[in-house]
């Protein structure tokens, strides 16, 4: 723990020498504010160390103090409901310390430490058991909606249980048990901290085989990201993917979200503290924000804090995955954290990769990514949990050959490319049928049709195969105009135009249609195809194209989107209203026929 | 206490580096003093060790290495802010230049500014009307919103920002806006369009300028947005008032940033300019907005309502300047040469342009019920009337459906009557609606599908079941014909 003294200044980069026992990813405090830093480099007794507050007013000279310390975060109850800065410092204490501004050197413990919470013991616990880190030691009511386990950290060693947990209110300073490893006694706390570059050790890994549902058509039906999975949101400004990022946060049937807005506008952030108390969580009828946790480090606070934004919101949904939670990590956007990178490797005049990024970019990303996952938690339980990761990508001019995006693209599993085209048109979710992938069909395929519908996958298949004629057959009509096509061509595109304005085209805004269950998606769907087959069949027997053109079933199909989730039964009415009308037409044709 | 060095060791492009210094600090405000007696300021980018490198605002033109002076101040750059400053002229470091009395200072503020805790931000929610349809019926401006103009060269965008400047109010409050003037290497025909429309209209008593010409320093603007918001924060946040902040051109601000960048040696980001282009322009543009009280729970008098105007390089969105401000602002408005060509003032392409915060700030209450729905369905009609225009150059008119034709002539009136407006016309928000309400008269009623029927009903002109595109009356509106002849 070192004291060193600031030989250089460079924006948020600074230079300490007399630094000899510094470690790399160690933090230190730089000058009398004690302003928060990270070493970054090392060499011979100087530090390179990152500062995640302004450093203006800093200069040579000043002291430098090693923390010993790698950057860790507090994990324990309290951590829901919360907003916090990039490196967990509480934005409502720093509002309550320092007002509208967030000013310099202010320092603030993670969690509460005044705030007591209601504890109750594993009721099997006894005293002198083996306990391994990983096990239930009790829990938490956190909020109406998240029980927090309190497990043994793997900040310590399992061993013999020697003082048992009792029930009883606590901070989270408090010792609730004792765990005897070796001749050490070890006290067992409700909160510990984590350094957040690390991930949270697990038991094994599983391969991910449920849907996040997250009521948005377009992603649950055609490119659907399993639970535990990975998925990416690239797309010029103004295409929306703040609007993709806050559905999922509201609707995706994760226990708890944790929202990163990395290096973003201000403003949004206080639109998600204003809407999130409010929302109603459909399935449990609580306020969203309990299951929530907010990291905000907005484009104007320091460099330097941004880019550990992410890592301080994985660690924290790690943790939460850790007690057998469906945890989902929303980080908006990882271009901003990749040019904090690119800003870093700068000012330490490295070789830049491409554009300007640094070289250990891709790795980077990958690191992040691969966070993500189904998994066996440690502990006697065997527990599962699961961490999905759904990132956004600012690419400069919505072009995809951005780094940032090729190195996202290399290990994420589900693609949604936002384009701006749909977005002029207000088509919304501007996510574009044709470009989009998802490689996790074929693992949901069994709980789809075990959970949703046998014929799932079959539809999904023929609304694609429309979806993907009709872009071909719209480069025909450019060419020699709508007349010239065959009757067959012509219910393509009428179809494929069902298929964009009243599935996947879903406004956020309408109460009805903002969410809609898979049960639903899968309905609306089929009901289209099943229109579909039966216009084929009807130009099979010669019934005159106006006739389909002009089906009234198609009404029905155009307000589908309002049917409400406990009346499915209209959907029955609507496909038998398609069978009945065609078959009255393709009756007549056989009349005039003959 | 103030030591004074001589020893300037290399001076290039806007910067100087002195070697020997005994205590500099990072961003530290500098004195210059030229062998002439002339004072000039500059600002410290790096210190190592003994060597501080600094840029000065006024530029190098005259420093020598031998007998310029340089002392440092101790401080950041800060601007004197007091009532007084409402009417007054300042350079783009903040010093008066309009002949009149020095400002005694209420307070000095750090023109850095410290960046907004998002927790005590208020969502901005309030209504401005510009009186212009294109931007109040389509891409709303909100109180405290940061809304730019993507302008090219030779745009009327000076004339659409004054114009705004003249006419923004929010329907229901009295007190109009107090104006901060921030002109960034503009020339002086374009700053004195502003002024004279100022004076003439006689808003001047409460606007702020702060003026950095073409041929000022270069580097100076680096200061100046900085400068104009720290006026603009301290009218809002400690006076009280509504304030709209013009700031033009922005373009020419990025320019000073990468003079410096490449002068700095750095590693370049795109087109040269620097890495961190997008987090600098972030602490310009997240300076606006509406903030809580000092206590949870109360609101703070006072706003800041930005609107940026930049000048796209070859009329380029893709451009590392208009696309990092499409990251940070809450929208944009674009402006569109052919438009302008074909004599449409104000030449607002609403298309691409957008206004995030539109939402919230319209709708029953606010604008009026029917708002949200009738700007969404304007949006898809007239893109749809730009994707018939495109066929028709293809295939030729005779190959257009009825309804096609009915999409062409909606969008013609569409750029006619509702963009197009006089440079005077101050449009109330309910005279764009109707104007807009008039155009869908245009399109078969059944092609309205984003307007709920209730309004439809109440709002659109004429026979309730009119059937305007010119196609067979009596036909049912739903009928699919005309909406499979819709592919294109």
């Amino acid at each position: 723990m070192g004291a060193g003294r600031i030989i250089k200044v460079s924006g948020p980069l600074i230079v300490a020498e007399g630094m000899d026992e510094a470690r790399m990813f160690e933090v230190a405090k730089v000058s009398e504010r004690e302003l928060i830093g990270e070493i970054i480099e090392l060499h011979g007794d100087q530090a390179y160390i990152q500062v995640y507050e302004d450093t203006s007013g800093l200069g040579p000279g000043e002291k430098v103090t090693g923390t010993g310390q790698a950057l860790s975060i507090e994990l324990g109850p309290g951590l829901l409901e919360s907003i916090y800065d990039g490196i967990q410092r509480p934005l409502n204490k720093i509002y309550e310390k320092a007002g509208s501004y967030i000013t310099r050197g202010l320092n603030i413990n993670g969690l509460d430490r005044d705030r007591k919470f209601e504890f109750t013991p594993d009721p099997s616990l006894k005293e002198g058991q083996e306990i391994k880190v990983g096990d239930l030691l009790g829990e938490v009511k956190e909020t109406e909606l998240i029980i927090h386990r309190i497990m043994v950290p793997p900040t310590l060693k399992g061993g013999i249980l020697v003082e048992k947990p009792k029930a009883g209110t606590y901070t989270v300073e408090d010792v609730i048990a004792r765990v005897k490893a070796g001749d050490e006694t070890q006290d067992v706390r409700m909160y510990h901290r984590w350094p957040v570059r690390t991930p949270r050790p697990i038991a094994r890994k599983l391969v991910p085989e449920v849907p996040l549902v997250t009521g948005q058509r377009v992603i649950d039906t055609l490119f659907p990201i399993a639970k535990g999975g990975s998925a990416t949101v690239p797309g010029p400004f103004g295409a929306g993917k703040t609007v993709v990022q806050h559905q999922l946060a509201k609707w995706s049937d994760a226990n708890v979200i944790v929202y990163v807005g990395c290096g973003e506008r201000g403003n949004e952030m206080t639109d998600v503290l204003q809407e999130f108390p409010e929302l109603i969580d459909p399935a449990t009828n609580r306020p969203l924000m309990e299951r929530t946790v907010l990291i905000a480090n907005t484009s104007n606070m320091p460099v330097a804090a941004r880019e550990a934004s992410v890592y301080t919101g994985i660690t924290i949904a790690e943790y939460y995955r850790d007690m057998g939670y469906d945890v989902a990590v929303l980080a908006d956007s990882t271009s901003r954290w990749a040019e904090a990178m690119r800003e870093m490797s700068g000012r330490l005049e490295e070789m830049p990769g491409e554009e300007g990024y640094p070289a250990y970019l891709p790795s980077r990303i990958a690191d992040f990514y691969e966070r993500s996952g189904r998994v066996v938690c440690l502990g006697s339980e065997g527990r599962n949990g699961t961490l999905s990761v759904i990132g956004a990508v600012s690419p400069p001019g919505g072009d995809l050959s951005d780094p940032v995006v090729q190195a996202t693209l290399k290990v994420v599993k589900v693609f949604w490319a936002l384009e701006d085209q749909l977005a002029f048109e207000r088509h919304f979710p501007a996510i574009g049928w044709l470009t989009s992938y998802s490689l996790y069909h074929d693992n949901l395929s069994e709980y789809m049709r075990n959970e949703v519908s046998p014929k799932w996958a079959e539809t999904r298949v023929a609304a694609m195969s429309i979806l993907q004629k009709e872009g071909e057959l719209k480069e025909l009509v450019r060419l020699v105009g709508l007349d010239s096509l065959s009757d067959t061509d012509r219910i393509v595109l009428e179809t494929a135009k069902h298929i964009r304005e009243d599935f996947l085209h879903q406004s956020a805004f309408d109460d009805v249609d903002a969410y809609t269950r898979m049960e639903k998606q899968f309905r609306m769907l089929e009901t289209v195809v099943k229109l579909h087959r039966a216009c084929e069949s009807a130009i099979q027997k010669k019934v005159p194209l106006k006739k389909l053109l002009e089906l009234k079933a198609r009404e029905g199909i155009a307000r589908m989107r309002n049917i409400e989730e406990d009346k499915m039964e209209k959907f029955d009415e609507i496909q038998e209203g398609i069978e009945k009308e065609i078959a009255g037409y393709s009756a007549d044709s056989r009349q005039v026929e003959a | 206490m103030v030591t004074e060095y001589t020893t300037i060791g290399e001076i290039a492009g806007p910067l100087v580096l002195l070697t020997d210094v005994d205590h500099a600090t990072y961003e530290e405000l500098v004195e210059i003093e030229l062998p002439s007696g002339e004072q000039r300021r500059g600002k410290v980018l790096e210190v190592n060790r003994d060597r501080v490198l600094v840029q000065i605002f006024e530029g190098t033109r005259g420093v020598d290495i031998s007998s310029t002076k340089v002392r440092f101040l101790g401080k950041s750059l800060e601007l004197a802010v007091s009532p007084d400053i409402l009417g007054r002229i300042f350079n783009g470091l903040g010093s008066p230049i309009d002949d009149g009395p020095k400002i005694i200072p209420e307070m000095m503020l750090d023109i850095n500014g410290n960046p907004i805790n998002p927790y005590a931000r208020i969502y901005p929610q309030e209504f401005i009307q510009t009186g212009i349809s294109s931007i109040d019926g389509l891409n709303t401006l909100v109180r405290g919103q940061k809304l730019p103009i993507f302008s090219g060269f030779g745009l009327p965008h000076s004339e659409l920002a004054a114009q705004i400047a003249r006419q923004a109010t929010v329907p229901g409050s009295e007190s109009p806006f107090a104006i901060v003037f921030a002109a960034m290497g503009i020339t002086f025909e374009e700053a004195n369009y502003f002024i004279r429309d100022f004076q003439e209209t006689g808003a001047m008593e409460r606007v702020v300028l702060f003026i950095n010409l073409a041929n000022d320093p270069t580097i100076e603007r680096i200061a100046t947005p900085r400068a104009a918001l720290t006026a603009a924060e301290y009218l809002a946040f400690e006076r009280g008032m509504h304030v709209l902040v013009i700031l033009t051109d922005l373009t020419n601000y990025c320019e000073a940033l990468r003079e410096v960048s490449v002068a700095r040696k750095e590693i370049p980001g795109r087109r040269g300019y620097p890495g961190y282009l997008y987090t600098d322009l972030s602490t310009i543009y997240e300076r606006a907005g509406l903030l809580k009280g000092d206590k949870e729970g109360e609101v703070r008098e006072g706003s800041i309502t930005q609107i940026p105007v930049l000048s796209m390089p070859d009329d380029d969105k893709t451009h590392p300047i208009p696309d990092l401000t499409g990251y940070i602002t809450e929208g944009q408005i674009i402006l569109d040469r052919s438009l302008h060509r074909k004599g449409i003032y104000p030449p607002v392409n609403v298309l691409p342009s957008l206004s995030r915060l539109r939402d919230k700030g319209i709708g029953k209450g606010r604008t009026r019920e029917d708002h949200s729905n009738l700007a969404n369905q304007l949006f898809s009609s007239y893109a749809k009337s730009k994707e018939v225009e495109e066929l028709a150059v293809v295939l030729g008119e005779a190959a257009l459906t009825d309804t096609d034709r009915s999409f062409m002539a909606l969008g013609e009136e569409f750029e006619d009557k509702f963009v197009r407006q006089a440079i005077d016309e101050n449009r109330t928000i309910e005279e764009t609606l109707s104007i807009g309400w008039d155009l869908l008269s245009k399109i078969p009623r059944a092609e309205i599908k984003r307007i709920s029927e209730e309004y439809i009903d109440k709002y659109l002109p004429g026979n309730k079941d009119i059937d305007a595109g010119g196609e067979t009356a009596g036909k049912k509106p739903e009928s699919g014909s005309e909406t499979a002849e819709e592919q294109s």
